[in-house]
């Protein structure tokens, strides 16, 4: 009887013992965590695509804590509105960021694009990229084979069959810029959104010189520097026979959509033009040899304007049926 | 029981179907479009420019580093433009191209077939002329042989192996250099011996190639230090890591190159390339390769000048089959679908296999089923298996620890694998990332 009393009074002093024990060990190694972390992390939008840089909303609002200043920061999914209400709670200024979405800089279709031959290997574009050049004369454009489809988390985008590029849908795109880190041909380009959503782009990058640029896909930019020429902002550069326009500068007047003589700047979401005559000569005039189809296109796309460039693509292949 | 080498391997089909056919020179092409980027390292540097008139064996591409090789015009004429062309790969690459205008060489080049035994040069000196007659190792891989040459200080090679083994199918251009030049390959041979200073030299041939052996074996009688070591037939026995295993029976170990015990390996149309560039002067501007296929009229070898295109061998070999869906550059399991047979013939090229669409035809990928088969197969060791996986996931440094640049590129495991997923090209993707994590850490 009384071992039995003794085993459990010594055991319950032991217990006791190991408890005090670890009450002061752990104060002793005790983390502290500012409790503004979490009160930060609710306020995000709890994606978790790392598009602000760093691992997870988590991690995001561990740093932007810790930040002095946080005007540098940025969560592509909530936008201005949940920086600043970030920085309510930090007690810290912020100034807006524009809003940006993502662009495919290739308009390759398989209409514009011959294919010179056919891949069957591995469905990936990284894989494909560090085999060969892709199955076009374009050794730069879009593989089709996806992989940033497959990073994109919101559901943005999907490959339009048609023409074998991808499509970015631009009301759910968060501009994580998942996809741009994707692709292996630096294919995808986060741009500013644009007032309604106007946007205006150099929908290619070959690098390629004119001649070759032009043999191997009918829109690619030839570099031919028309563009610069054109804009009354110096919006536009060229680099390695490729023509870039910068968003900030660009103040949307489509001058250089006009004058392109391969059709490689596209404009989004603009309203049809009206001075329809006036367009169609202009490009005529600037390249009298462009290939018939080329001036074909030229024709339909004032038309096809007001929609986004994947519709006018699509436009293109039903006409074609 | 033949040697062979200790883990792994396999025994595809061979089709050595141009194994009775001799080498036979290719006419000098109209125009040669010769890339200045033909080995692994940094491209040579172009030295002439539009208009030059250039003779055979002339420097046009200078080596831009210690990784480098030269380039030599393999034609005369007029350097009709330096431009970007279109490379085995599709990607357009710098390349010289040059209007044929008779075929001219440069005086001090012998081309005459006489056997130079005698070697002069020092040690110094052949090294300093491998490299300035841009040898490359021909065996597919073309990496600068002077850099092999050079053994790093602190190292010494014991043995000088040659890969003769030639253990892609298909392929037969190593095994009629061996029938047609034996003496030369010996005395070459005795050059690299000499540069390494070792005392002996083991030629590894596989054994589907009786004839080279007993005819390598005959002629290496009259040559001290040279010995020939007939293998049993199985892939991937050029890897060097498993031709070493196979001829010395040692193991060089993970990350480490083979001098590590005492090797250093060179293919045998290197040891040819390196005779004639000490005895007759002349650098590395024509080979030997192969071209084959089931329905190709004429499987033969040919002996070409770089920069010939490659429409050219496929005329001379009787033309293009209709059933050609792919032509591969190189053997069947190492080498590389070309884009177009517009692209020149290079230093690397040691072969050429066209196959029809039954051949290529990629089966659908299936889930893995644990059937363990590329693991046996991996000549490295490895789980391929697993690393697919780990690529696909972008775990990179668990891929690091798990060797996965150990990964000779063999493709066995994709070639075993019964449920035919692609595991060769993952785990490319994996070394390659993990390759630049490594470097980035340096
Ligand atoms: S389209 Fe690109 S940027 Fe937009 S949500 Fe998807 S991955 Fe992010
Ligand atoms: S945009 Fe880039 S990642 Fe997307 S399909 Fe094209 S090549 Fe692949
Ligand atoms: S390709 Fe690499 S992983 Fe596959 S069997 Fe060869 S060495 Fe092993
Ligand atoms: S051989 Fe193919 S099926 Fe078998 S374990 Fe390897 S990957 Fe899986």
């Amino acid at each position: 009887m009384n071992i039995i009393v003794i085993t459990i009074l010594a055991l319950c002093a032991i217990g006791v013992a190991a408890a005090i024990i670890l009450y002061f060990v752990a104060q002793k190694f005790k983390v502290y965590e500012d409790p503004r972390i979490d009160e930060v992390e609710e306020a995000l939008p709890a994606a978790n695509c790392g598009g602000c840089g760093y691992p997870g909303c988590r991690g995001f609002a561990e740093a932007l804590v810790k930040a002095d200043d946080i005007s540098n920061f940025n969560c592509p999914v909530g936008g201005a509105a949940v920086m600043s209400h970030v920085g309510g709670i930090l007690g810290h200024d912020v100034k807006a960021a524009d809003p940006t979405v993502a662009v495919i800089r290739c308009n390759g279709t398989c209409d514009n694009r011959p294919k010179t031959n056919i891949y069957d290997g591995a469905t990936s574009c990284t894989i494909a990229a560090s085999l060969y050049s892709g199955d076009t004369g374009c050794q730069h454009g879009c593989l089709g084979l996806g992989e940033c489809v497959d990073a994109c988390n919101f559901d943005a985008m999907y490959m339009d069959k048609e023409t074998g590029l991808p499509v970015i849908i631009e009301d759910k795109c968060v501009s994580c810029g998942a996809c741009v880190k994707a692709c292996p041909n630096s294919i995808i380009e986060l741009r500013k959104k644009g007032p309604k959503s106007r946007r205006i782009f150099v929908s290619c990058v070959n690098k390629d010189k004119g001649g070759v640029a032009k043999k191997a896909c009918s829109v690619a930019c030839i570099g031919c520097g028309k563009c610069v020429k054109e804009c009354p902002f110096d919006a536009i550069t060229l680099e390695n026979n490729l023509a870039y326009i910068d968003y900030n500068k660009c103040k949307l007047c489509r001058k250089c959509v006009i004058v392109c003589p391969t059709n490689a700047i596209h404009e989004l979401n603009f309203p049809p033009r009206k001075e329809k005559p006036a367009t169609k000569p202009t490009a005529a005039t600037v390249k009298p040899v462009a290939a018939p189809k080329a001036e074909a296109k030229t024709e339909e796309a004032p038309k096809a304007k007001p929609e986004p460039k994947a519709k006018e693509a699509k436009d293109g292949t039903s006409d074609n049926k | 029981m033949l040697k062979t080498f200790s883990i792994g391997g396999i025994h595809p089909e061979e089709n050595k179907l141009s194994a009775q056919s001799a080498i036979q020179e290719l006419p000098i092409p109209k125009i040669a479009t010769i890339p200045i980027a033909q080995h692994i390292g940094a491209p040579a540097k172009a030295i002439v420019k539009k208009g030059d008139e250039v003779k055979v064996g002339q420097v046009i591409a200078q080596s831009s580093g210690f990784v480098s090789a030269n380039i030599h015009s393999s034609v005369s004429g007029t350097v009709f433009k330096v431009d970007d062309v279109m490379d085995a790969t599709g990607f357009r690459r710098t390349s010289i191209i040059i209007k044929v205008d008779g075929d001219e060489w440069l005086e001090h080049i012998d081309r005459s077939e006489d056997l130079v035994t005698e070697i002069t040069q020092t040690k110094e000196e052949i090294i300093k002329r491998v490299g300035d007659a841009g040898i490359v190792g021909l065996g597919g891989a073309t990496f600068p042989a002077h850099v092999k040459l050079s053994v790093p200080p602190g190292k010494t090679a014991e043995v000088l192996v040659i890969n003769a083994v030639e253990c892609e199918p298909y392929l037969t251009s190593d095994h009629r250099v061996m029938l047609e030049k034996a003496d030369e390959i010996m005395v070459g041979i005795e050059i690299l011996m000499k540069a390494l200073e070792v005392k002996k030299a083991i030629i590894g041939i596989e054994n589907n190639k009786p004839d080279a052996i007993a005819h390598m074996t005959q002629v290496a009688t009259k040559y001290s230090g040279i010995e020939v070591c007939p293998l049993k037939t199985q892939y991937p026995q050029g890897g060097e890591k498993q031709l070493i295993s196979a001829t010395m029976k040692r193991e060089v170990p993970s990350g480490a190159l083979p001098i590590e015990v005492g090797a250093v390996v060179q293919n045998v149309g290197t040891a040819f390339a390196v005779y004639e560039a000490i005895q007759k002067n002349k650098p590395l501007f024509e080979r030997v390769a192969t071209i084959t296929g089931k329905s190709l009229k004429n499987p033969s070898n040919w002996k070409f000048r770089v920069g010939t295109p490659v429409s050219d061998i496929i005329e001379a070999a009787g033309g293009l089959p209709e059933d050609t869906a792919k032509i591969v550059g190189g053997g069947p399991m190492m080498g590389k679908a070309l884009v177009s047979v517009d692209v020149p013939l290079t230093k690397g090229s040691s072969g050429l296999l066209l196959l029809a669409e039954e051949e290529t035809a990629r089966k659908a990928t299936k889930a893995c089923i644990r059937c363990g088969k590329c693991v046996s197969v991996c000549p490295m060791g490895l789980e391929p298996y697993l690393l697919m996986v780990l690529a696909d996931k972008k775990e990179y440094e668990r891929l690091e620890n798990d060797a996965v640049m150990d990964c000779i590129e063999c493709g066995s495991c994709s070639f075993t694998c019964p449920a035919t997923r692609p595991l060769l090209d993952y785990i490319r993707l994996g070394k390659g990332k993990v390759g630049q994590i490594m470097r980035a850490r340096k």
